[in-house]
C-alpha cells in the first residue's frame, strides 16, 4: 500500500529559465502517453544521488490536457540536501529518471467566485498549470508574483504576455512588495487565496488573512520543505522488534527505506497525511515539522508525521 | 469472447434471472461464516479470467436488458441523473475513463477512435455510433456523464474533492438500495453517510475519508457491499418506495427462494486525473436464493451468516419482515459441513 505508481522517464529539454533555476521536460521512457493532471498538482522525483535515494516533489508547470510530457522547474539550493544540485549537475537530456503519477494537494477551489494568487520565487511553479486550467474554465483570477530581480524570477515575460493585467510582477531590488494588505482587503465574497513561496512568506500572508477576517476555508497554501536536518537518533520498530538509526540529514521514513522498511507515504512534505504513524513509546522531545496533524494531536505526543519529523535526541517506538 | 444478451425485465413480470453460466462468477460478498463489518477495500486490480473483477468494468448477460430499464427510469424521472455545473470537466474524465475502458476490455462489442479531440464510439450492442468533439458537450445528445453512463452497467457518482472532504456533486443513480440523488446531491462524505449504523461509531468513515482523499491516479480501489431486495427489482429508490416497500409483504415460506435476492454491489473508486474528483461505480448483481444455493458453499454459508448479523444491520438492510422464513428455507442446504475461506465457489 506504500508509495506510489512509478513510471520511467526520459529528460528531453533541459533549460535555464532563470539564476539558479532550470526547467525540465519530462517524456515517458517508451514514448507513452503520460497521464492528464488537475491544476496544482505535482510528481515526485526519484533521485539516486550517489549511496542516497531521494524522492523531490516538483509542480508540474505545462497544460494539464498535454499527454506527451511533463514540465518541472528546478532551483538549485544553496543547503540543498543533494535533490536539487543533483537534478542541476547531473541531469541532462537523455537522463533517465522514475517519477510517481500527479498527486494533487493543491487544487483551486472549483467554487470560488475568484482567485487570487500570490507566488514567492520558485513558489510560481503550481501556479502555472493552475493559471492554465482557471484559464481555460473561463475563471477570474489574478497572480501577484514576487521576485528578487527580473533575472531571479522565473517565466516573468510568458506570463505577462499570456494573460495580461491578469499578472502583476514584484522586483524586490526595485523595492517593490507584494500590497497583500490592500490585495486581500479589497476582494469580493467567495474569493479564495493560494500561496506558495518561502515560508516566512507563506506565515505572513496567512496572517494577513487572518488579520483581514478571511475564512480559513478560503485561504490556501502549499509548500515543499525537505525535511529539517538534526542529530542522529534511533528509531524501534514494536511490531518486527527492528531498530533503525537515523542520520542527522535523513527523515525517519528515508532511514526506514535504507534498511528495506516499508512505510506508508504519499506527498513526502508533510502534508497528505498518508505516513501519520502512533508512537508506541518515546524518550525525546519530537519536532513536528509537517503540516497535518492538529495541535492537541501533537501536543498528545502519540502521532508522528515520519516524512517530514523527528525527535532531538534519543529513541522512539513506531508502531510499524 | 461474445457475449449473449438476455432480453429481460426488472419490473412487472419479473423475468431476470441469471444463466447457470453466470451463477458461478456471481460475487458473493461473505468471506467467512460470520459477518463482520468492515470497510474491505482492496486494490481494484485484475481479477481472474471471466470472473466480475477481471476488468474495472464488467458487462455480463444482463447489459442490454439493464440499460433498457435505466432508459424507462430516467423517462419518467430526470432527477436521477444530476450534475452541478463545477462538474463538467469530471464528467468528461468519466466518459472517457469508461469509453477507454470497454473499448480495451471489450473489443467486439465498444469501439473508439480518438483524432485529437475527434471522438467516434461505437456501441454494437446497443446500436449507437456517435461522432463527437471531446471536451465539447454540444456535440453529444446529452451531458458527457448521462451519454456514457446510459450504456454503462451500474450506477455513477461523482465526488468533487475540496475543504479535505468528498461531495457528491454529479451522479446517475437508477438502480439503487434505497438511497436518493436526488436528495444526497451536494452532500459531503459523512453527511451522505449518516444513516449508516454502527460504523460512525467505530472510526469508519474518518478512515475511510482520509484514505480516499488520497486516492492516486491510476490505482483504483474496490470493495463489495450488499443488501437484499424482494424480487429482481434494479429501481428499489426512495422515489418509487410506494412501488416496492410492499413488495416485502409478498414473501412466503412457498415462494421465499424465488423471490428474496441477495444483491451485491461491486463499489469501485477511482481518481479522475482533469478534475482531481473521485469516480464511484456501483455495479449491481442480483441473485435469488434458490439460485444462490445451487453452489453449495453458499448454501451452507448465507444461513450461517444471516444468522449471525447485528439487529441493527437487520433493520438497516430490512430484513426483518422475512429473515426468519429466509434461514427456514436456506436450513437444508447447510449440512453443518466446514467452508472453505474467501467468496468464490469451491
Amino acid at each position: 500500500m506504500s508509495g506510489n505508481l512509478l513510471r520511467r522517464v526520459r529528460v528531453a529539454e533541459v533549460e535555464r529559465v532563470a539564476n539558479r533555476i532550470k526547467r525540465f521536460r519530462l517524456v515517458d521512457a517508451d514514448n507513452a502517453p503520460l497521464s492528464e493532471f488537475s491544476g496544482g498538482s505535482h510528481i515526485s522525483v526519484v533521485m539516486h544521488a550517489g549511496d542516497r535515494l531521494l524522492r523531490n516533489p516538483y509542480s508540474l508547470m505545462g497544460a494539464p490536457s498535454d499527454t506527451s510530457s511533463y514540465q518541472i522547474s528546478v532551483l538549485n539550493v544553496e543547503d540543498s540536501r543533494g535533490g536539487s544540485k543533483f537534478m542541476h549537475e547531473n541531469v541532462s537530456v537523455g537522463t533517465e529518471l522514475e517519477i510517481g503519477q500527479p498527486l494533487n494537494l493543491f487544487p483551486p477551489a472549483k467554487l470560488a467566485k475568484k482567485h487570487v494568487l500570490v507566488a514567492g520565487g520558485i513558489g510560481i511553479t503550481p501556479f502555472m498549470s493552475m493559471m492554465n486550467e482557471l484559464d481555460g474554465l473561463h475563471s477570474d483570477f489574478e497572480l501577484h508574483y514576487g521576485v528578487r530581480s527580473l533575472e531571479d524570477g522565473a517565466y516573468c515575460k510568458y506570463l505577462q504576455s499570456r494573460y495580461g493585467s491578469r499578472v502583476n510582477i514584484y522586483r524586490q531590488d526595485q523595492g517593490q512588495l507584494i500590497p497583500l494588505e490592500r490585495i486581500l482587503g479589497d476582494q469580493r465574497l467567495g474569493t479564495h487565496m493560494y500561496v506558495c513561496g518561502p515560508k516566512p512568506m507563506i506565515d505572513w500572508s496567512l496572517q494577513t488573512a487572518k488579520l483581514l477576517g478571511w475564512p480559513d476555508e478560503n485561504v490556501h497554501s502549499e509548500q515543499f520543505s525537505a525535511p529539517p536536518p538534526g542529530k542522529q537518533f534511533l528509531v524501534k520498530l514494536a511490531r518486527s522488534g527492528r531498530e533503525v538509526i537515523v542520520r542527522g540529514h535523513q527523515s525517519i521514513l528515508e532511514a526506514l527505506e535504507e534498511n528495506g522498511v516499508d512505510a506508508p507515504f504519499l506527498c513526502r512534505g508533510g502534508a497528505c497525511g498518508q505516513c501519520e504513524t502512533q508512537v508506541v513509546a518515546c524518550d525525546g522531545f519530537i519536532e513536528h515539522n509537517d503540516h497535518f496533524l492538529t495541535e492537541p494531536e501533537r501536543v498528545s505526543g502519540k502521532k508522528i508525521m515520519i516524512c517530514m519529523s523527528r525527535i532531538q535526541t534519543g529513541s522512539i517506538t513506531l508502531d510499524l | 469472447m461474445g457475449l449473449t444478451f438476455r432480453n429481460e425485465t426488472f419490473r412487472d413480470d419479473f423475468t431476470y434471472t441469471n444463466s447457470p453460466s453466470n451463477i458461478r462468477r456471481f460475487p458473493f460478498p461473505f468471506v467467512e461464516d460470520q459477518y463482520r463489518y468492515s470497510v474491505n477495500i482492496e486494490p481494484h486490480t485484475p481479477g481472474p479470467k471471466g470472473s466480475p473483477f477481471e476488468y474495472h468494468f464488467d458487462v455480463d448477460e444482463h447489459y442490454v436488458s439493464e440499460m433498457r430499464d435505466r432508459a424507462m427510469v430516467l423517462a419518467a424521472d430526470p432527477l436521477r441523473c444530476q450534475a452541478l455545473p463545477h462538474m463538467m470537466t469530471a464528467q468528461w474524465d468519466m466518459l472517457e475513463l469508461l469509453m477507454t475502458s470497454l473499448a480495451r476490455d471489450y473489443p467486439e462489442h465498444f469501439t473508439l477512435h480518438r483524432d485529437g479531440s475527434a471522438w467516434h464510439w461505437i456501441n454494437r450492442p446497443l446500436g449507437i455510433d456517435q461522432k463527437f468533439t471531446f471536451l465539447d458537450a454540444s456535440t453529444l445528445p446529452y451531458q458527457p456523464m448521462e451519454f456514457i453512463g446510459r450504456q454503462v452497467q451500474g450506477d455513477f457518482s461523482i465526488q468533487d474533492q475540496r475543504d479535505n472532504q468528498l461531495w457528491m456533486d454529479a451522479g446517475i443513480i437508477t438502480s439503487q438500495a434505497d438511497w436518493s440523488l436526488d436528495f444526497d446531491v451536494g452532500m459531503n462524505f459523512f453527511e451522505w453517510h449518516g444513516p449508516v449504523p454502527l460504523a460512525h461509531e467505530a472510526g469508519v468513515f474518518e478512515r475511510a475519508l482520509k484514505f480516499l482523499l488520497n486516492l492516486q491516479i491510476g490505482k483504483p480501489v474496490r470493495r463489495l457491499n450488499w443488501t437484499m431486495t424482494i424480487n429482481p427489482r434494479l429501481d428499489t429508490s426512495p422515489e418509487n418506495y410506494h412501488k416496492w416497500a410492499s413488495d416485502r409483504m409478498t414473501v412466503t415460506p412457498e415462494n421465499v427462494g424465488k423471490k428474496v435476492h441477495l444483491r451485491v454491489e461491486m463499489q469501485g473508486l477511482f481518481r479522475l486525473p482533469r478534475s482531481n474528483a473521485i469516480l464511484f461505480s456501483i455495479r449491481g448483481y442480483l441473485m435469488s436464493f434458490e439460485q444462490i444455493v445451487t453452489v453449495p458453499k453458499w448454501g451452507r454459508r448465507l444461513p450461517r451468516v444471516l444468522a449471525s448479523l447485528p439487529p441493527e444491520l437487520v433493520e438497516y438492510k430490512s430484513l426483518g419482515r422475512y429473515r426468519d422464513m429466509a434461514l427456514a428455507y436456506l436450513a437444508p442446504y447447510d449440512d453443518g459441513a466446514p467452508t472453505s475461506p474467501g467468496g468464490g465457489p469451491d
